[in-house]
């Protein structure tokens, strides 16, 4: 299954509820462009809910990377939700977990973001 | 790890377009073997991402996509030791000088992780230049203890 996406809001949070696999091709392009949109529409907080995706690749934790970094240049904040244990450790090992801001409640989410 | 009594030697090998759709199938049949072979979820997901990895950089950087030039897929399960052997026909690049992803001038960049995952995920990993041209890479996982 490729990736899906379903942008809603809570509050001024903009919530993606990401499934599927972030993989290089399709996946990654769909979840990239769904960002930068936010961006660009002036969203300065957005949480990613990735607790239905299966299947994370290299390029896949290089978009994770390049949205923080195009949010938070944008002057905004980028978390995530709901990791699943595969993706988890991914970012365990490529020494990433720490550099985002990690939840495992929607509520504590939004409510953490300034 | 999978119980090697029931195991039967076997070796699938294919030449492959330069093209998404073969990481796809590759990885199909690299994990297909794998479970044939008895191995259980956890390792099936890292035999997956390394040959997904492996072949992403074969067509991807290897190959260029370039429709003219093959990657070749070896998958063997032999002598307790699973296999899978990747070789492209592109130009090659310095492997030995790789950015550390993990250093934290390299840790914010978007790509240069899948040598290292692939690394992470196999017991063995090689890889070397081909004459005239390419690159190949072997992965081994181990089906018994060592």
């Amino acid at each position: 299954m490729s990736v899906k996406l379903n942008s809603r809001q809570v509050g001024d949070v903009s919530v993606i509820d990401v499934s599927g696999r972030i993989t290089l091709g399709e996946g990654s392009s769909t979840l990239r462009d769904a960002l930068r949109e936010l961006v660009t529409k002036g969203q300065k907080k957005i949480l990613l809910n990735l607790g239905e995706v299966s299947y994370i690749d290299s390029s896949g934790i290089g978009e994770l990377v390049s949205a923080f970094t195009t949010v938070t240049n944008s002057g905004g904040q980028l978390k995530l939700l709901n990791l699943t244990k595969r993706v988890k450790d991914l970012l365990q090992i490529t020494k990433l977990y720490t550099v985002f801001d990690v939840h495992e409640s929607e509520l504590s989410a939004v409510r953490s973001f300034a | 790890m999978p119980d090697n009594s029931r195991f039967v030697p076997r070796t699938v090998n294919q030449s492959l377009d330069s093209t998404l759709d073969s990481v796809d199938s590759a990885e199909d049949l690299a994990v297909g073997m794998a479970r044939s072979a008895g191995f259980g979820e956890d390792d099936l997901v890292k035999i997956g991402m390394a040959v997904r990895e492996s072949m992403v950089n074969a067509v991807v950087h290897g190959n260029r996509y370039n429709s003219n030039k093959k990657v070749r897929l070896s998958v063997a399960t032999v002598a307790g030791r699973f296999t899978v052997r990747i070789a492209d026909e592109g130009e090659g690049f310095e492997f030995e000088h790789l950015p550390n992803p993990l250093s934290p001038e390299n840790i914010m960049r978007t790509s240069g992780r899948g040598i290292f995952l692939i690394r992470s995920f196999v017991d063995e990993f090689q890889i070397r230049r081909l004459e005239p041209v390419g690159t190949e890479v072997t992965l081994v996982k181990y089906m018994v203890s060592k």
